[in-house]
């Protein structure tokens, strides 16, 4: 509610979980993500067991090079997120610009070389209608890509405001949020590699 | 000492004068009374839109091939000559299933009375995200509009059933449907989106905002089996969306998930779609239970007996509940032993709700009851909910479940937990809380009379459907002529279809009951139920931000006929200790 209402009178609320109200609203909404892609991750290892003799093997059809680097760019910006709710934290204003923009630029780096591999992929006549791999290929990937997409959108409102200064050491929540999606983008990548890619 | 004074227990709220503008505060409200209004009258005309579609299915069922009335009122594509095509009557009862269950009955419960009554029971102000909460609001609307625009697509609204099962729903040269069953799956990602949103406020208010002595042992009921539902509805909407964007692409853009032809697995629908369904199934109950639970205590004027074990009872349906959805599966296909596994865990549930059953009896044993509108709605609730409960273990046993499969047992039994469950929980609700929503009271005579008829008609209509399922009357059937077995069995359609139509008449009486109380209701006092939860201690309806004085919690949810107190038989949650007068000095 609105910052001039102090409905709670001067007494705390009945104990909770001894969070801020935002983060426990992250954290509860990140449940529900786990779910979402335990749906898509769980139909992709079911559908891979029924037809495992027409699967094709990993490097066969995906450039997995490419991709492996790509996730070290990607594990990289969630080390600038913390950096950045760090600085904050602490108040440092320069910091906390510097690593939101740099996160968001190395998200938007991730999103560009999947662009490119998408490309690639179906220029050689791999699509979302090529088979079950290619269906579930392209829904997991491009579900983890929307993810990231909406992050990076989000990092740019950040660094814009960061740029304001908008963060400082009383006014980090935001950040901390935002860094919570982020590295839970992040993970969900790291497995979709794994299985997607590497097994 | 016989008077109790009813002192402030909370310091007075702050707050700055400010005036919204009209739409602000009536439609893109970031109020949770205004958006649980507005969920409101969303939901029920969503169940007056199912209950109409049912009548026509009635009609078809009773009197095959003969003109509905007003039937030339339909387009050639529905009906030609007022008598419904078969395609028609599919999308029928696939819509009539999807406006009852995600529009008018999962919005009733969850998006009307967690809305409404979570901030007001916990003692809190608002919702914790006040804009995510208006933004579940508005992205529902859209979901009900493409749903009901779908039946005026070529070829008409889905028609593979509520649960549309894969590969006809992801083949449109099968069913016959193509953009309306995309419509359909649109619509349910976005209302599980909302439900989502709506979820993610409902847990954090609850564990974040609770006024200052509102411990969980002392939240009411009611924000229990929300709150345990929100927790439902967070885990399992997502698989469901993630299903349906899956069978999207699949008509959309070529993907083969569902369709075996080309390698893909129908069954793999089945699975995620009934790990979403089942709980979704107790996501529509419990907050019904949570309803009738404070309502019974209410009218009987005893605390509800075994809280603990109430309490303890939903946290155990709803984790059982992600278990057992296999049991919807039997027919499939499956090992029998995985089969058993299911129905053991299935059969495991019929404890915890016996336990709310027997609780409920025992909150009523030796009361002193009152019947009023809302408790006899509570007590059709549980004589209902114990038919539709026994039924549901017959059908959790797989031998027995494979006799009935998609029979009209099954169309009994989930009535019988969804309409003489669920709605007259909400029935239950509405005429309970009304006051508090619009300051008016609801007419009591017509209320009696709408439970009356209601639950005259409802088993009337219900009740001959198990026997037609076990005489082999199939589910679903547009054509009940032709067939050998079912010949003897056409008198019980034509009764049941007469008091289908007295049902939806006396659903009426409750829309004249609603639409005359709303504008020329009596004005309703703060607490007209004389209750001790928190909501009945501020004004009705309560002010923007709910208190003048923040409540502060002293007691446990349903303190009634404390013997601890002399002149009253209630003792509000925020009744400072020290000021309430003792019984026994």
């Amino acid at each position: 509610m609105a910052g001039a209402v102090t409905y709670y009178a001067g007494r705390a609320p009945e104990r909770g979980l001894a969070v801020y109200t935002q983060k426990v609203g992250m954290w509860v909404f990140l449940a529900s993500e786990v779910m979402f892609f335990t749906s898509l991750i769980g139909s992709y290892i079911i559908l891979r067991f029924g037809a495992s003799e027409t699967w094709p093997l990993p490097g066969e059809v995906l450039n997995i090079p490419i991709t492996a680097i790509n996730t070290f760019i990607l594990i990289c910006s969630s080390v600038t997120m913390v950096k950045a709710f760090a600085a904050a934290e602490v108040g440092d204003k320069r910091g906390t610009r510097l690593f939101t923009l740099a996160t968001a630029l190395i998200g938007s780096t991730f999103l560009g070389v999947q662009i490119l591999e998408y490309r690639e992929l179906l220029h050689e006549g791999f699509g979302p209608s090529s088979g079950l791999y290619g269906s579930t290929f392209y829904t997991m990937t491009g579900f983890h890509g929307f993810h990231v997409f909406s992050g990076v959108c989000c990092l740019f409102w950040a660094s814009w405001k960061a740029f304001r200064g908008g963060y400082d050491n009383r006014a980090y929540k935001g950040l901390e949020v935002l860094g919570l999606y982020w590295h839970f983008v992040d993970l969900v990548w790291i497995i979709l590699f794994t299985v997607v890619y590497l097994i | 000492m016989a008077t109790i004074v009813a002192e402030p227990t909370g310091r007075p709220v702050v707050r700055e004068p400010h005036e919204l503008s009209f739409i602000r505060k009536y439609i893109f409200s970031s109020d949770h009374k205004v958006i649980g209004i507005q969920f409101l009258f969303l939901s029920l005309f969503f169940l007056l839109a199912g209950g109409l579609l049912a009548m026509m299915i009635r009609w078809q069922l009773a009197w095959p091939g003969q003109p509905m009335p007003l039937g030339s009122l339909f387009p050639e594509t529905m009906a030609p000559d007022g008598i419904m095509l078969p395609e028609f009557y599919n999308s029928l009862v696939t819509m009539h299933g999807t406006f009852m269950i995600f529009f008018a009955v999962m919005l009733l419960l969850v998006g009307v009375f967690a809305n409404y009554l979570i901030p007001l029971q916990i003692g809190a102000p608002d919702m914790a995200f006040p804009r995510i909460n208006m933004a579940s609001f508005w992205v529902a609307v859209p979901a009900g509009l493409i749903a009901l625009a779908s039946f005026l697509v070529e070829g008409g609204a889905a028609g593979a059933g509520w649960t549309s099962y894969a590969p006809l729903s992801a083949m449109p040269e099968a069913s016959g449907v193509s953009l309306g069953q995309q419509m359909w799956i649109v619509s349910l990602v976005l209302l599980g989106l909302s439900s989502i949103l709506g979820s993610t406020n409902y847990i954090t208010t609850v564990i974040n905002m609770r006024a200052p002595g509102m411990t969980w042992m002392r939240l009411p009921l009611t924000v229990w089996a929300l709150f345990i539902t929100a927790i439902l509805a967070l885990l399992s909407m997502p698989v469901l969306t993630g299903a349906m964007i899956m069978l999207l692409f699949d008509q959309t853009i070529g993907t083969h998930f569902f369709l075996p032809a080309e390698g893909g697995q129908p069954l793999l629908w089945q699975h995620l779609f009934w790990f979403f369904g089942h709980p979704e199934v107790y996501i529509l109950i419990l907050p019904a239970m949570g309803f009738t639970s404070e309502i019974l205590a209410n009218g009987s004027r005893k605390p509800v007996f075994g809280y603990h074990a109430m309490v303890g009872a939903l946290v155990s349906i709803a984790v059982l509940g992600f278990m057992v959805w296999g049991h919807h599966m039997f027919q499939s296909g499956m090992n029998p032993l995985l089969a058993t596994s299911f129905m053991v865990s299935t059969m495991v549930i019929a404890v915890p709700s016996a336990i709310k059953t027997f609780n409920w009896m025992g909150t009523m044993w030796r009361g002193n009851l009152h019947f009023h509108t809302p408790m006899l709605f509570a007590i059709g609730f549980v004589m209902l909910f114990v038919i539709g409960g026994l039924s549901g273990i017959f059908m959790a046993s797989a031998p027995f479940d494979i006799f009935i499969h998609d029979t009209y047992f099954i169309v009994a039994h989930i009535h019988y937990v969804l309409f003489g469950g669920a709605l007259f929980g909400i029935f239950a609700a509405i005429y309970y809380w009304f006051p508090k929503m619009f300051g008016r009271m609801m007419n009591e005579k017509l209320g009696k009379v709408h439970f009356a008829l209601t639950f005259l008609f409802f088993n009337l209509v219900f009740f001959p459907m198990h026997t037609q399922g076990l005489a082999g009357m199939m589910r679903r059937l547009y054509q009940t002529t032709g067939y050998e077995h079912l010949e003897g069995l056409q008198w019980t359609h034509v009764l049941i279809t007469i008091s289908a139509f007295g049902l939806f008449l006396s659903g009426m009486l409750f829309a004249v009951n609603f639409a005359w109380s709303l504008f020329r209701g009596p004005k309703a006092p703060a607490n007209p139920w004389n209750a001790t939860t928190l909501e009945w201690q501020t004004p009705s309806p309560p002010m923007h931000g709910n208190w003048e004085e923040v409540p502060v919690v002293y007691h446990g949810p349903h303190e009634y006929s404390h013997p601890d107190v002399a002149d009253k038989d209630w003792l509000a949650q925020n009744e400072r200790p020290d000021v309430v007068s003792p019984a026994r000095p």
